[in-house]
């Protein structure tokens, strides 16, 4: 629960504490995040926030339902929608059309960053799972990043559920929780993360207050 | 690189530093705490390489003391660096200074770079 940002990964880079200890950060564009609509329990059955981040600046290639969308709120199309669960006290305090303030974050709080992950294809289990393989010399032929067993004879007579195999890994939703914050910018929109957050360059990100630290 | 980045490293920048280059003789003054008290110690020696970007950049000396070869390698736009002082500059070939590590005594001094 609560509003969070919408941003997009711009890249990672370095810098230095006052102790001179160098600390990973990865800088996120968050905003202008502006509200496209409001939902309530009256008419939508919950109530949430929709917000909207990256102004799509051929407006032709946008088309005419996902345009009036847009109009009705009274801001440009957006390239990344997203909707929010907020409370009933959240949701007097944002007007549609209003853009989110940078301010809902400060410098030493935590942050839940989500992403889609790189995509890897299809990988086998050593990539995807961490398996070890089998031992490369000692006589193993042809069985080299093999997965092993997958099973007993006759009792059980199946291969378990959620079994660990090889398949598709990556480009799928991943969430880091406790980022810190460690820079804000206001004038440029930027917002800086210790550590790193899924997905590539220029990904889509949602970023909220950490969940783990609400209580403290 | 993303020019926004580009921008936020530039910030986070030492221009105060001379200007240093793999080959130069080198002093480095580093800031060093011990409990709340502070003190300056310095390592001297030859640049054997440089590397990175912005605030990114490196750069490693390295000194023969009492016989053993030493190594340190310090980020150029660390706070912890106090000074740093050129005292000389070598006439070299390579980026990379590696080959010092296989050289003793004489076999290892540089020539000096000589004004044109």
């Amino acid at each position: 629960m609560g509003i969070g940002l919408l941003g997009k990964k711009l890249g990672m880079t370095q810098i230095f504490n006052e102790d001179g200890t160098i600390v990973p950060v990865t800088v996120i564009k968050v905003g202008p995040c502006k509200v496209t609509q409001k939902k309530n329990v009256e008419k939508d059955g919950y109530n949430a926030i929709q917000v909207g981040f990256d102004e799509i600046t051929k407006v032709k290639n946008v088309n005419k339902p996902l345009k009036g969308h847009f109009d009705k709120a009274g801001t440009s199309p957006m390239a990344f929608v997203k909707e929010f669960r907020v409370t009933d006290e959240e949701m007097e305090q944002y007007e549609t059309g209003n853009e989110i303030p940078m301010e809902l974050f400060n410098i030493g709080d935590f942050v839940d960053v989500t992403g889609t992950s790189k995509g890897k294809g299809f990988a086998g289990v050593v990539k995807r799972h961490g398996f070890k393989g089998a031992p490369a010399s000692h006589g193993t032929h042809e069985y080299f990043r093999h997965g092993g067993s997958i099973g007993q004879n006759m009792t059980p007579g199946r291969t378990f559920k959620g079994m660990k195999m090889p398949g598709h890994m990556g480009n799928k939703r991943v969430t880091v929780q406790n980022l810190k914050v460690v820079d804000i910018r206001g004038d440029m929109n930027i917002l800086m993360v210790e550590g790193a957050v899924p997905g590539p360059t220029n990904g889509y990100l949602i970023i909220k207050k950490a969940v783990k630290k609400l209580g403290k | 690189m993303n020019e926004m980045i580009d921008l936020l490293e530039k910030e986070h920048m030492r221009l105060d530093l001379p200007e240093i280059n793999v080959g130069d003789n080198v002093k480095v003054y580093t800031k060093i705490f011990e409990g709340d008290k502070e003190r300056i110690q310095v390592f001297e020696g030859v640049v054997i390489r440089r590397r990175g970007g912005n605030t990114r950049a490196s750069f490693t000396v390295r000194k023969v003391s009492f016989g053993v070869g030493v190594e340190k390698t310090f980020p150029i736009h660390s706070p912890l660096i106090d000074t740093i002082e050129v005292t000389g500059k070598n006439r070299v070939r390579r980026s990379k200074l590696y080959f010092l590590r296989n050289l003793k005594g004489k076999a290892a001094k540089l020539k000096e770079k000589r004004d044109r």
